[in-house]
């Protein structure tokens, strides 16, 4: 598994690995003052309760830093999601469109495709349309979808950073063959891209590994 | 000493109870016309339990087609289905009626000192619509094209070009969704009108206010529904585009009005689990509650941010960058007071004196998976790492957790609680205890795992799956049959405790509100005498031992 494959992975993986850790910790807490609770005055041990009916400083205290935590958490998010949507002036820009249930991918000199062909480092624009229902286009690996409406023109870009081969997905349910919508995203280096580009044959030669 | 902690009634069976109370109508006309609110939450009861096992039956069916890639037991066309079925059944029939209609309405008016809810009849109307909502809805399983397979949010234009059975279904919603205001205009009233002399309102216990919080949603969010059901007829009769690409219309509005219902009705599902585990807390740890007002005024407050974060289920359909900030900001708000609930609660067990029974094991497991739940919602708020596991089986684990793992095991956790009460009869409660030890393994096992597959790239509503994610749907499948064997020990166990249990006392649990001040099970007026309030809700200062009957 490639970790780094496109330009969002690392944004969206720390956006993950922030709150993440976060949960995990207050999770912990929680779950251990629970069990610790339970055993320490269990009605055994602790025949005897006490009514406490509320503390003040402590409502204050799990008010403010949760509060300070999700606004922490929503500035990251919000941050990370800004350059999903600023695709670069000069990015190369491809066609998708979806129907029942293929992708069609449709280059600036006319070529058409069913698999998406890109350079690498270079960044891609691609403008999605669908002929039917929604759909959804996915890259996993990339950590990028946008869904594709009939009508609606949205786009996605990124940057491909490593050679490599990667799953294009339909995240949208759009009926009987949902789950075998998918089709593969190439990841070549330049010159093998423009090779590709420039000929008529549809078979993509490709290395894999650097 | 008040009322609060003298039984009215020892439960020595001096007065009839409701269930042998005299009658107008014999056999099931005794049921199915009684305005009895007691009989009306059974009715509610029995009701949902039917559709909840239809819904785990197409869940367990799911899970099997899904054991291993390729086909298993079944084509796509039928998996679509099926999954569209459990959406609807366990969404419309089971978790949104759930709480409030079954345990609310049983409990409601006992809790606030009332011999019935406001509008008794209009309550009996309330269930006919259920059932004929319910019927509607399911009676697209026997006409040819068969059942709906759009999901249970019957997005446009698939929705419009399906050639299944997609209109008994809105048609379906269409009446539950008036079953469901009507049950939150009674409560409403109940609250307002009918609380015993000295229940102030912030008196009333806990489960009282989630009630509440949860009625104005239901009045609120539910025309919604109906408003956009009747623009979709409209669009199909007239030919008018609002929603649908081919007449002009915009699918984007549908998914709008859409939501805007939905997503406070997730409120609609958790705020009463919420109620139910702040009554169970208090009670089998013995002491009051922590936070009181913060509990309540919580509830009020997920009750307004919730119903104005609907678009965030929309986060990838490309919106303004503005709508994006905001609706993402408010997300993270609904957060503040969920957590505020919850550190309450565990605050609630700091020096109590604490009794594992069934009731409290399913309160606490609902903290931990609803914790779960809400922090995995936290990952959802944030935008762009949304963008990712939008639509996939991340989303599935997060909201299984919620609605399965929250509100599930607060109605199991409700069940156990009030049983002795509804019934006059105990249960066994080793078996109950091996049952919650079944389902809490079984659901962490057959939820956790989509978390995995999710966020490694697993989309949503798949037949079929590349073979990488194999594992996760090996592992969650067994999960399923752990969990399901969990619900059987469960439902035996209380089945045969209907028909053997030994006689419930009064009191079995040392609870202090009201409805465990009369007997088990409570006569049909409730109260010989309306009960005067004097103390707080979980007032156990002047709890006396010798209330508590021999476990
Ligand atoms: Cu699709």
């Amino acid at each position: 598994m490639i970790l780094n494959a496109s330009n969002f992975v690392k944004e969206v993986d720390g956006v993950f690995l922030f709150i993440l850790g976060i949960s995990l910790f207050l999770l912990v807490l929680i779950t251990v003052l629970m069990v610790v609770f339970v055993i320490k005055f269990n009605r055994k041990r602790n025949p005897r309760s006490k009514n406490i009916k509320g503390n003040m400083a402590l409502e204050i205290i799990w008010t403010v830093i949760p509060t300070l935590l999700v606004v922490g958490m929503f500035y990251y998010g919000w941050y990370g999601y800004k350059k999903m949507t600023a695709a670069p002036k000069d990015s190369f820009e491809i066609n998708v469109t979806g129907r029942m249930w293929v992708w069609e991918f449709t280059y600036p000199n006319g070529r058409k495709t069913d698999t998406l062909v890109v350079p690498i480092n270079k960044p891609i624009k691609l403008n999605l349309n669908s002929l039917d229902v929604n759909h959804s286009f996915f890259i996993p690996a990339f950590r990028i979808k946008k869904d594709v409406i009939p009508n609606k023109n949205n786009y996605l870009w990124f940057i491909s950073n490593e050679v490599g081969v990667y799953d294009i997905a339909c995240a949208e349910y759009c009926g009987l063959r949902h789950s075998y919508m998918y089709s593969k995203l190439y990841s070549l280096h330049q010159n093998e891209f423009e090779k590709w580009y420039g000929s008529v044959s549809d078979t993509v030669s490709l290395k894999t590994g650097k | 000493m008040t009322t609060l902690n003298v039984p009215i009634n020892e439960g020595n069976g001096n007065h009839l109870d409701y269930l042998h109370s005299p009658k107008k109508y014999k056999g099931i006309l005794n049921w199915i016309l009684s305005t009895d609110h007691k009989k009306i939450g059974i009715l509610y009861l029995i009701s949902m339990l039917t559709f909840f096992s239809v819904g785990v039956f197409f869940g367990f069916l799911m899970r099997l087609e899904l054991i291993s890639p390729g086909k298993t037991i079944m084509e796509p066309q039928t998996y679509n289905q099926i999954f569209t079925l459990h959406g609807v059944i366990m969404i419309f029939l089971f978790i949104i009626p759930g709480l409030p209609a079954v345990f609310g309405n049983f409990f409601l008016p006992i809790m606030i000192g009332a011999k019935d809810v406001a509008f008794p009849r209009l309550n009996l109307f309330s269930w006919w619509l259920f059932i004929t909502g319910g019927l509607v809805a399911l009676i697209s399983l026997f006409l040819p094209g068969g059942p709906a397979d759009t999901g249970w949010t019957f997005y446009i234009p698939y929705s419009v070009r399906t050639s299944t059975n997609v209109i008994p279904a809105l048609i379906g919603a269409f009446i539950l969704g008036f079953s469901s205001i009507l049950t939150g205009l009674n409560f409403i009233t109940t609250i307002h009108r009918l609380r015993a002399p000295g229940m102030s309102w912030f008196k009333m216990p806990l489960f009282v206010w989630s009630l509440y919080a949860t009625g104005w949603v239901q009045i609120l969010a539910t025309p919604i529904v109906g408003i956009t059901l009747l623009l979709v007829a409209i669009e199909r009769w007239f030919g008018v585009g609002i929603f649908d690409p081919s007449l002009g219309g915009d699918p984007i509005l549908y998914q709008h009005l859409f939501w805007i219902y939905s997503h406070p009705a997730v409120y609609i599902m958790i705020l009463p689990a919420m109620g139910v585990i702040s009554e169970i807390i208090p009670v089998y740890a013995r002491r009051t509650i922590f936070g009181y007002k913060f509990i309540a005024f919580s509830s009020l407050a997920i009750a307004l941010f919730g119903s104005l974060v609907w678009a965030h289920h929309m986060f990838t359909v490309g919106m303004s960058d503005t709508a994006m900030w905001i609706f993402s900001l408010l997300t993270f708000l609904v957060a503040i007071p969920s957590a505020i609930k919850v550190f309450n609660w565990v605050s609630t067990l700091y020096k109590g004196s604490i009794l594992l029974e069934p009731a409290m094991l399913f309160a606490l497991s609902f903290i931990f998976n609803f914790t779960i739940g809400g922090f995995t919602g936290l990952m959802q708020g944030a935008l762009a790492l949304n963008i990712h596991i939008h639509d996939t089986s991340f989303i599935v684990a997060h909201f299984h957790y919620v609605m399965f793992g929250g509100t599930g095991f607060g109605i199991f956790a409700a069940l156990h609680h009030w049983f002795p009460k509804m019934f006059g009869k105990m249960y066994n409660k080793k078996v109950a205890k091996l049952s919650w030890l079944f389902l809490f393994i079984g659901f962490q096992l057959l939820y956790f795992p989509l978390f995995i597959a999710g966020y490694l790239g697993m989309p949503r509503r798949y037949y079929d799956y590349l073979p990488e994610f194999h594992i996760w749907h090996f592992i969650s499948t067994i999960g399923s049959w752990i969990l399901i064997t969990g619900l059987i020990i469960m439902f035996t166990n209380l089945i045969i405790a209907l028909r053997k249990g030994a006689k419930a006392p009064a009191n079995p649990w040392g609870g202090v509100t009201l409805e465990w001040s009369i007997q088990s099970p409570p006569t049909h007026e409730n109260f010989e005498v309306i009960p005067v309030i004097e103390n707080e809700p979980y007032d156990y200062s002047h709890f006396e031992e010798k209330e508590e009957i021999k476990n």
